[in-house]
């Protein structure tokens, strides 16, 4: 592992940053944890040179805005420091996590209390998400200057919606003092009930009780609408149906300040899944659950579009035993933070969907500049939070060898082409692929 | 198409995976089965020195006692194990009851369970052969094999028939179950319910789908009654049971655009008044006793053809 005064310069590599418009070769010089040069042939001056192999590609850290990292309250799943080693490993310099431990991210404590942790881990940067009301109860707002000054990013209710248009309302007006965004989880509770998968033939037939798209594409109109009378921002956490997108949409060509997130399960993966092998495997059941086909490709159509703003993990660990249940009592959710990099190469990029630059825009650009974060690019005197892409480099995701705490991933032995091969988090190289020829490069040299 | 004479998994966990040749197999055997049942020893040795453990998470008169009936029968030790006197109401997971069975070495497991894919969660946890007694809404496959054996045996076949099932759509295994029974084995078969009870992805199967009684009886060769549960009364899937009955409870009148030789099916248990009248329950139409007495022999084949001697 690099030392932070350790200078060393990144040489001839592809730099993808579309914030500062730059897309080709450059050299990216580093020291004391900062970037110190980007150019075209930097003098070297003594610092340690790193040449990037050849269609390796290095992108401003990347960035996760919805994690469930579980601690304070469910260590068992996942830690601060698991968690943020997990993103590191998954290629993300940063990530903002739920406020849905317990206790609840509702009080200054608990965001110094995970701000404490992340710390001590020194892995990926981490930014609390305070809850909008306390223990996301629906009732009380939370005191959210106080939550904002202790370092909360963002307002939610996430695992459930907040309860009342009334409370949401006043989030939307209140937060916008502190220029926050409020993240929505869209469900309208009356229309999920017990509803495990997406309402479609297949949960039907499966027996499985169903959540319809609209019980997400409700909640999001009368969001959109609050954000519009308010002047507030809303941001549509995890979004999976077209109903959704529709609403979305429309609200931006209206002006309305909404920007949305979607996961790559659901741009990856449909319902029919549940079908396959002996059926009901629980690595499938998230919330939002995966949607029919023509959701899915309406996902893929809003990131070709550019209406949706940002990817976005949903990394939700549980434990294996937690998830070795019938599926109607297994609980919801997925880990992502490893597999999102291979899912989004493979699936978006090399698919012709999106662009290298627009990949960066989603994971990177876009939910630093949401959260009113740093990075998000790669500028000079800012600390260097960098990722190393090799777009190119074969992929077999094993969720056995996965670095979380938790297991639970559907991708298990998925084939893909896009890597990690290396990331680096305020100029410390933190994480090396050793699946990637050439990632050793970036290494730093070996200590005694 | 060539006669099966083995199934090819060695579960039964849905009427989706068999093969029309594999419904006639089992459907072939309950009839040398149902002979068994007619002698004044109604034992078999085919399943000596066999063990099969029924597992009833989920309340049951009929099925259970059908399964028993038919181990028994054909000569397996058998053990039952019901939630409410086993270490499930001391938080032992599914998987962890399983695979103490499991330790027990079981030939198969018979599983009623109210969550949908419990079954399938078995097979992958379990080397026995494990047969889905009922699971969530999902399936009741032995149910649609003796229904079909009941058809099979009142009508002579089943591709051609004209079937109505009418009821609780949403909600049943049973209709499921023999939906696909009956399309893979070329009837012809509408379901009739209120909007509130339609399940999605039948018409996908060929099954007609329609609101109206009237419409789903006409001139069907079968009708076939589910249960509406008293609960669903008082959600919000149906104002009234009074209403329900005006609008789908099955009475003679009703009866009368059908076939001239129609039977009237029903999985049990019924609610008199609610979605049959007793005169037709108890009527010349109904064949509802048949269809238990033919559980029977529809489950003995199952277990014969999963765990029995190879005929030489």
């Amino acid at each position: 592992m690099t030392q932070v005064g350790d200078a060393f310069v990144l040489k001839g590599g592809r730099v993808v940053d579309p914030r500062a418009g730059r897309d080709g070769h450059f050299d990216i010089r580093i020291e004391n944890g900062r970037v110190s040069a980007i150019g075209k042939d930097l003098p070297l001056d003594g610092a340690r040179v790193v040449e990037v192999p050849a269609g390796f590609v290095i992108t401003p850290g990347l960035i996760d805005m919805h994690v469930h990292l579980r601690e304070p309250g469910q260590e068992h799943k996942e830690t601060i420091a698991t968690g943020t080693w997990s993103a590191v490993v998954g290629g993300f310099t940063g990530v903002a996590c739920m406020p849905n431990t317990e206790p609840v991210n509702d009080s200054a404590s608990v965001t110094q209390f995970i701000m404490k942790r992340a710390s001590e881990a020194g892995f990926a940067r981490v930014y609390p998400i305070g809850a909008v009301s306390i223990g996301s109860m629906g009732d009380q707002m939370t005191e959210m200057g106080d939550l904002r000054g202790a370092g909360c990013v963002a307002f939610t209710d996430d695992g459930k919606p907040v309860a009342t248009a009334l409370l949401m309302r006043r989030a939307l007006e209140y937060a916008g003092m502190f220029d926050v965004p409020i993240i929505e989880h869209c469900e309208d509770p009356s229309l999920k009930g017990a509803g495990v998968a997406h309402e479609g033939a297949v949960a039907s037939m499966l027996g499985l009780q169903g959540i319809p798209g609209v019980a997400e594409s409700i909640m999001a109109e009368r969001d959109i609408s609050l954000a519009e009378l308010t002047g507030g921002r809303i941001h549509i956490a995890h979004m999976s149906a077209r109903q959704t997108l529709r609403a979305v949409r429309d609200g931006k060509s209206r002006g309305v300040q909404v920007t949305c997130e979607v996961a790559p399960h659901h741009f990856t993966l449909n319902d029919e899944a549940l079908r396959d092998g002996a059926g009901y495997n629980t690595n499938l059941k998230m919330n939002p659950p995966l949607r029919e086909e023509a959701d899915r490709l309406a996902m893929v159509e809003g990131f070709r579009d550019g209406s949706i703003d940002v990817i976005s993990t949903d990394h939700a660990p549980h434990h294996a035993d937690e998830k070795a249940l019938e599926f109607d009592r297994a609980p919801f959710g997925i880990v992502g933070l490893e597999t999102c990099v291979p899912l989004c190469l493979d699936r978006l990029v090399h698919a012709g969907v999106i662009s290298l630059s627009r990949f960066v825009e989603l994971l990177s650009a876009s939910p630093a500049a949401l959260l009113r974060i740093p990075g998000g690019t790669l500028t000079v005197g800012e600390p260097a939070d960098i990722t190393v892409l090799a777009p190119d480099a074969p992929v077999t995701i094993q969720a056995s060898a996965l670095v979380s705490k938790s297991k639970n991933s559907p991708f298990d032995g998925w084939q893909l082409r896009g890597a990690t091969a290396a990331t680096i988090v305020g100029g410390r190289v933190l994480y090396t692929n050793p699946a990637v020829s050439g990632a050793d490069r970036f290494a730093g040299p070996a200590k005694s | 198409m060539t006669a099966a004479t083995r199934l090819q998994s060695r579960h039964l966990l849905s009427i989706a995976d068999l093969e029309p040749a594999e419904i006639d197999l089992i459907l072939d055997t309950a009839v040398a089965m149902k002979e068994i049942g007619t002698r004044t020893i109604k034992k078999v040795p085919a399943l000596r020195g066999r063990t099969v453990v029924n597992l009833f998470f989920e309340a049951s008169t009929r099925t259970r006692l059908s399964f028993e009936l038919a181990e028994k029968r054909l000569s397996a030790d058998t053990m039952g194990i019901t939630a409410a006197g086993s270490s499930v109401t001391k938080g032992e997971t599914l998987a962890d009851t399983a695979r103490t069975l499991e330790a027990m070495s079981p030939d198969i497991i018979v599983i009623r369970h109210a969550a949908s894919g419990a079954p399938h969660l078995l097979s992958t946890i379990c080397r026995a052969g494990i047969v889905n007694a009922g699971d969530g809404m999902h399936e009741h496959p032995t149910q649609a094999l003796l229904d079909a054996l009941t058809m099979r045996e009142r009508k002579g076949r089943l591709a051609g028939l004209k079937v109505a099932i009418v009821g609780d759509l949403l909600h049943s295994r049973v209709l499921r179950s023999n939906a696909l029974l009956l399309t893979k084995m070329g009837a012809e078969v509408r379901a009739c319910g209120p909007p509130t009870l339609i399940p999605l992805g039948l018409t996908a199967l060929g099954v007609h789908v329609t609101t109206s009684l009237d419409e789903a009886v006409k001139d069907v060769d079968v009708v076939m009654m589910l249960r509406v549960q008293r609960e669903r009364m008082h959600g919000m899937f149906l104002p009234s049971v009074r209403e329900y009955f005006t609008l789908f409870g099955l009475t003679p009148a009703r009866l009368e655009r059908a076939a001239s030789d129609v039977i009237v099916m029903h999985p049990g248990p019924m609610n008199r008044g609610v979605e049959i009248d007793s005169a037709v329950a108890d009527g010349p139409w109904s064949v509802i006793l048949d269809q238990v007495a033919n559980g029977v022999a529809v489950r003995m084949a199952v277990l014969y053809l999963l765990a029995g001697e190879e005929l030489s």
